[in-house]
């Protein structure tokens, strides 16, 4: 059963009503949130925790787990941070905007909460730097929250004191990854650090620091009015909740929209973007969770659900839930390819693996897509893939890595006829 | 990021075996860069006003966190006195004593995020996203369009007459609505290769048509409208 709007936590998902404060407080927002604040720390991260919650970012971390990281109380003198990741770069991926732009006091009430329950004095919202309208937005928001007494010393009534800037980036994909986004948070190049120490231990300025997706952080509020059980009733065990999907490409009506877990992938696209251009049948494949997941062909889009474990079980992933629809008439080499530069060109070029190996892999893709290589430098591309995944410090080497081997796993038949038309050569049989 | 730069700097410096084509506007531009670092600069009022509000969001001693935003002050300053948003190497130097930091820790940022010219550019900045998601939805239009109207022979060339620079970036984060081109800020949405065309001749008359989508939908929803959040409960 579709899940219906009374369940829906983003409202305003589409703007189609004013973003300022008065009107999210109709729509519910700041409601009874010194309340929650009093049941004490414990309790909110327990009801995230039953809530089921993992995180929407990509990495799909229980939410609750991650919280109960921060340490209790400063024991050294070291503040605590939270810093909420806004830098949405992942290709197929806009629904932090729709938060940011549309529905911001979600974030901000959410912020105050996971704030309290972690111990920060500050909040940092790091907010990609091309997103300049959404920023703007963002701050106003926050303007009026503090005019309304629910930021800054005693926020919301709650005794607790807790202040909230926003800090723009500047055209760097890295800076997603929690360690990138806060060395740029502090002025530096966006290059990820080693872990350990995490930043639970060791973040922002030397300080315990969190860095939760704007998403995760803006469903917090709605989970503990509505309880932790709402939230878990929806999708399949250990995959909670509902989610907002992006889905672009050859759909007849690309656009986000939030519906429950683990719905099929198929109804995902057919109820709420008009169906596949040209029909079901006309699909060629999906990349079910953003650009770094691989893609799925048809066979598996027919049935597969979009949750966590079910994308997993087919070698892909949820992600970020940025759902990339090709129908037959992509060219699927060069729409790889064309992730292939991006990774390439987002590459901070720390790590020798990535640095070199993302070039690489673009150059052979580029040749692959005209077909101009041999049958065996399909292998040996694959075998880079594998010497870049898991050989760099940060994540950025494996998501380079995996679109590259979910098309040589599900069209390398394609790669071979491509090459063997060019060289003049038979066909294959299959 | 860096990468960007890094390929116009390489693509210049092979410039004898790429010949006469995409490499002599990178070149030019390049010379032109060269001859207009300014020798000095100073924030005016208005950034005054700016660096001041972003300084005080970090904690005492840790100032550094405002190179990004005092990097984004220069560069709009620059764009209000000279009609080319770009940041000369003398703001960074002056950012770099604002700020307490050696002025290399500003130039590695400055360098490192794409969003910071480092030259000289036109006074539109067309950014063409050509990501999968807008690949798939028609962003070779996109380019061929603003390529057409701009006067521009492709990325990284600025028109004879300084109207329009462009640049090809990556996903800009707005898929469902793709394809995208932003100009300046602003996100320009839903195009095909007439519409971009259109939003050019209007940009070139020194109008600036609503950003958004294009073909009037509502932000990210379906077009033709909501399915969903509609105020009618579905079944």
């Amino acid at each position: 059963m579709a899940l219906s709007d009374k369940d829906r936590i983003f409202t305003n998902l589409y703007g189609t009503q004013p973003f300022h404060l008065r009107d999210a407080q109709a729509r519910g927002d700041w409601d009874g949130t010194a309340g929650f604040i009093a049941k004490g720390r414990d309790w909110i991260i327990e009801e995230v925790k039953n809530s089921g919650l993992r995180g929407r970012g990509g990495a799909g971390f229980p939410t609750g787990m991650k919280w109960s990281f921060m340490p209790k109380a400063s024991t050294d003198g070291r503040p605590a941070y939270l810093v909420v990741n806004a830098d949405e770069s992942e290709p197929g991926t806009c629904k932090d905007r729709d938060i940011i732009r549309h529905d911001p006091q979600k974030l901000i009430e959410g912020c105050l909460i996971a704030g309290f329950a972690m111990n920060a004095v500050a909040g940092y919202i790091y907010i990609r730097g091309e997103y300049f309208n959404e920023a703007m937005v963002l701050e106003a928001a926050i303007a009026e929250a503090y005019e309304a007494g629910l930021l800054g010393r005693n926020a919301a009534g709650s005794g607790y004191d807790f202040d909230l800037y926003v800090h723009r980036g500047a055209g760097a994909y890295i800076c997603g990854e929690e360690t990138a986004l806060i060395e740029s948070l502090e002025g530096k190049k966006g290059m990820p650090r080693l872990k350990p120490p995490f930043p639970a231990a060791v973040g922002l300025y030397g300080c315990p620091t969190t860095v939760n997706n704007v998403e995760t952080i803006a469903v917090v509020p709605t989970i503990l009015r509505r309880g932790a059980g709402w939230f878990a009733g929806f999708g399949r065990p250990k995959n909670a909740g509902t989610k907002v999907f992006c889905i672009s490409g050859h759909v007849n009506k690309p656009c986000n929209v939030e519906a429950e877990m683990s719905i099929p992938l198929r109804e995902l696209i057919e109820r709420y973007a008009g169906g596949v251009r040209g029909g079901w049948d006309n699909l060629l494949a999906v990349i079910p969770g953003g650009s770094s997941v691989p893609l799925l062909p048809k066979s598996i889009c027919d049935d597969v659900l979009m949750d966590f474990d079910a994308l997993r079980e087919h070698k892909s992933g949820l992600g970020t839930a940025g759902v990339i629809v090709m129908d037959r008439s992509t060219d699927v080499v060069r729409a790889i390819a064309r992730l292939a530069h991006f990774y390439k060109h987002e590459s901070c070029g720390q790590c020798t693996p990535c640095r070199e190996g993302t070039g690489w892999m673009k150059r052979v893709m580029d040749r692959m897509v005209r077909g101009e290589a041999e049958i065996e430098e399909i292998d040996v591309l694959e075998q880079v893939t594998r010497q870049v995944e898991g050989h760099t410090i940060c994540a950025l080497g494996d998501a380079a890595a995996w679109p590259i081997q979910g098309l040589i796993r599900h069209f390398r038949p394609e790669m071979e006829r491509r090459i063997r038309e060019r060289r003049g050569l038979p066909l294959a049989a299959e | 990021m860096s990468g960007e730069k890094g390929q116009n700097q390489r693509s210049s410096e092979s410039l004898a075996q790429q010949g006469p084509g995409g490499g002599f506007s990178q070149t030019h531009a390049q010379g032109k860069a060269h001859a207009e670092q300014p020798t000095h600069f100073a924030f005016d009022e208005a950034s005054e006003r700016e660096v001041a509000k972003f300084i005080a969001r970090y904690p005492a001693g840790k100032q550094a966190s405002a190179v990004i935003p005092l990097l984004y002050v220069v560069q709009k300053q620059m764009g209000r006195e000279t009609g080319s948003a770009w940041v000369p190497k003398v703001a960074m130097d002056v950012i770099a004593q604002r700020l307490g930091m050696p002025a290399i820790r500003v130039y590695e940022v400055a360098t490192f995020y794409l969003m910071f010219n480092t030259k000289p550019i036109g006074r539109y900045h067309l950014q063409v996203c050509g990501t999968t998601p807008c690949m798939l939805r028609g962003s070779d239009d996109v380019l061929r369009a603003c390529k057409d109207a701009g006067g521009l022979k492709g990325y990284g060339d600025t028109s004879a007459d300084g109207t329009f620079t462009l640049t090809e970036v990556e996903c800009l984060g707005a898929c469902v609505n793709a394809p995208i081109l932003q100009v300046d800020d602003d996100y320009y949405e839903d195009l095909d290769y007439d519409r971009t065309v259109q939003l050019l001749e209007a940009l070139k008359r020194g109008e600036r048509p609503p950003h958004g989508s294009s073909i009037g939908r509502q932000t990210s929803a379906p077009e033709g409208g909501p399915n969903t959040l509609t105020g009618a409960e579905e079944g």
